[in-house]
């Protein structure tokens, strides 16, 4: 699984034949896509867990926006390295998509006050779940929201052109989609356990004493 | 009317309680006595459905509607009169001719004259007066009552004891006490926490 | 109907609390006029209109916050809403109470701060003023969610900000948007489409927020 994510990042730069700049489009929208199907995940994992009730939804779901969140600093990171390479500044009000990763960044981080800040139990679960879905509700609002917000913010607007992809710029972006998938599910995965097997040895260690 | 089996609750890393057992028929009074700290709170907050268990079977065979609560608080807002709170929650309990089942209750706690002052001018006792007027208020079924001695003066006390007396012939109680040799007699079960 | 009547005897009771009191109003009606002044010395000379209609908006959400920071106050005080979540009323009526009492106490702070806004710095026309009303929609409907939400948390004064403002945003883009855009329509919609989603989640999960099973 690693081993396609560096193949992924050898392949990349090979067709990366226009300029540096482009080279971290690979990395960068890919992690941002894996950022939002972390959050959507994360939010029918919350949406599980009212219906059904059932409480292992409720880490599966912390955990999934834990990585989303994670991807997220990774995007505003990467994108904001692509805004210095492109127009030489480090931020950019005008990409729409890092303004709606900033805002996700705050919302989500806000989750995480919000978790901690509760007892663990039902109450906390149940709260998490809630702001959860929240969440998914606001990514295609603030969408929205900023695109009109660029007609006050930015009158004059500049175009950019879009993307001219060849079939060997597509095929690499393709493999780099699928490696970062592929290793946010790992992580997903790994984090999991790791918490599982925490709470277990917890619970193990209750039932010793 | 309850039947709950291997009841655990914990709070973070803290165990509450632990593989507790409550049944309770229809009519009868279940006296739940403990040291503090015991979970006696925790328990009658999962009986009456505020609180979850994190473990065991929980059987309830009555509707929230027809459950009464009393609580450490008296659960009636501060800046509202003794009457403005039971009227809002005679409204929110369905309580079929509010206005004469309140004005019977606040006579018989004695605070009728107090009715229209604002619950947080009340002394202590009042207050417990007052929520064990909200209790009753919807003549429910099955009640859940948390020390419900507390704050009162030796005339509450004896007004609850007799209160206590007749609702445990045909409703379903349970009553935590720190002192249980007062509902001794009336009790038909006891449970006691550790 | 029940339903409705149950809203009604939840919203009064909240007014009624506040008349008495008098916590929540008086300090959100200060509150929005010493931004406004404190703005005027923020506004260097001549940035124009646009930048007032943008601290208007702060002005608006930040006095929102006072509110709802007080929103579940009286509840938290004895206890009540163990009592409340244990009526057999729908749960999402207590949520629909809450919702309403506090758009009466934003609509009142309003009151006096629009035409404040109006007299010291730039004037507003109909499509704003419908900005406002539809973003005072939204932000009552999510905010006394998140402020129950927040309630039950330690340190819920310094988490209610936190979790409110990141779903403000749109909010605040619809409303400047209505303000100084001259094609507004679009901005109202938004803030139409925002209120519908939100109101509707909110009513929906308000019972999973108070409940434990």
């Amino acid at each position: 699984m690693g081993l396609a994510l560096l193949m992924a990042l050898f392949v990349a730069p090979e067709d990366a034949d226009q300029g540096v700049s482009q080279r971290i489009f690979y990395i960068h929208v890919p992690i941002a896509l894996t950022a939002y199907y972390c959050f959507g995940l994360g939010a029918w994992k919350a949406l599980r867990l009212l219906w059904r009730g059932e409480e292992r939804y409720d880490l599966e779901s912390y955990v999934a926006i834990h990585q989303g969140t994670i991807f997220g600093a990774l995007t505003l990171i990467t994108g904001s390295i692509w805004a210095k390479a492109s127009w030489g500044v480090w931020w950019t009000w005008d990409s729409n998509q890092l303004v709606l990763f900033l805002t996700l960044f705050l919302f989500y981080c806000a989750y995480f006050m919000l978790r901690f800040s509760l007892p663990e139990g039902p109450r906390r679960a149940r709260s998490s779940a809630v702001y959860a879905l929240f969440g998914v509700a606001l990514i295609p609002v603030s969408f929205l929201a900023i695109r009109l917000a660029e007609d006050f913010i930015h009158p004059t607007t500049f175009t950019r052109e879009g993307p001219q992809m060849t079939g060997t710029m597509f095929a690499t972006f393709c493999v780099a989609w699928a490696a970062v998938t592929l290793l946010a599910y790992v992580l997903y995965r790994v984090e999991l356990a790791g918490k599982r097997a925490d709470r277990d040895l917890r619970e193990l260690r209750e039932l010793l004493s | 009317m309850i039947r709950a089996t291997g009841i655990e609750k914990r709070f973070g890393r803290r165990r509450v309680l632990r593989g507790v057992d409550v049944e309770l028929d229809r009519a009868g009074l279940l006296l739940v006595t403990g040291p503090n700290g015991s979970g006696k709170t925790t328990l009658l907050r999962i009986l009456a459905g505020l609180t979850a268990p994190t473990r065991g079977a929980l059987e309830v065979a009555v509707d929230r509607g027809r459950l009464g609560y009393l609580a450490h608080e008296p659960l009636v807002y501060r800046e509202l009169t003794a009457l403005e709170n039971l009227d809002l929650f005679g409204r929110l309990y369905r309580v079929p001719e509010r206005r004469e089942r309140i004005g019977m209750l606040l006579e018989r706690f004695g605070l009728w004259d107090a009715r229209n002052e604002r619950v947080a001018a009340f002394s202590r006792g009042m207050q417990q007066r007052l929520a064990l007027c909200r209790t009753l208020l919807h003549e429910p079924e099955l009640l859940v009552l948390d020390e419900p001695y507390a704050g009162l003066d030796d005339a509450g006390s004896s007004l609850l004891d007799r209160e206590l007396e007749e609702l445990a012939g045909s409703r379903a109680l349970v009553v935590s006490s720190h002192d249980p040799e007062r509902l001794g007699p009336l009790a038909s079960g006891r449970l006691v926490l550790a | 109907m029940t339903y409705l009547s149950d809203v009604a005897a939840l919203t009064r009771k909240d007014l009624r609390v506040e008349l008495r009191a008098r916590d929540t109003l008086p300090a959100m009606l200060l509150f929005v006029l010493s931004t406004l002044v404190v703005f005027h010395f923020a506004l260097p000379e001549g940035t124009g209109e646009s930048a007032a209609y943008g601290l208007l908006w702060v002005a608006i959400v930040f006095t929102a916050l006072l509110g709802l920071a007080r929103a579940w106050v009286p509840e938290h005080e004895h206890g009540v809403l163990d009592s409340l979540v244990l009526a057999p009323c729908d749960r999402s009526a207590i949520w629909l109470g809450k919702t309403l009492a506090t758009l009466v106490f934003l609509l009142a702070a309003q009151a006096v701060a629009l035409p404040a806004f109006v007299l010291f710095f730039a004037p507003l026309d109909a499509t704003a003023l419908a900005g406002v009303l539809l973003a005072d929609l939204g932000i009552c409907a999510v905010g006394s969610l998140v402020a129950a939400l927040a309630a039950a948390g330690r340190a819920r004064e310094l988490l209610l900000p936190l979790l409110f403002l990141p779903l403000a945003i749109p909010l605040v883009v619809g409303g400047v948007g209505a303000a100084i855009s001259p094609d507004g329509g679009r901005y109202l919609l938004l803030l139409a489409l925002y209120d519908a989603i939100f109101a509707v989640l909110s009513w929906a999960s308000f019972e999973y927020v108070v409940t434990e099973s």
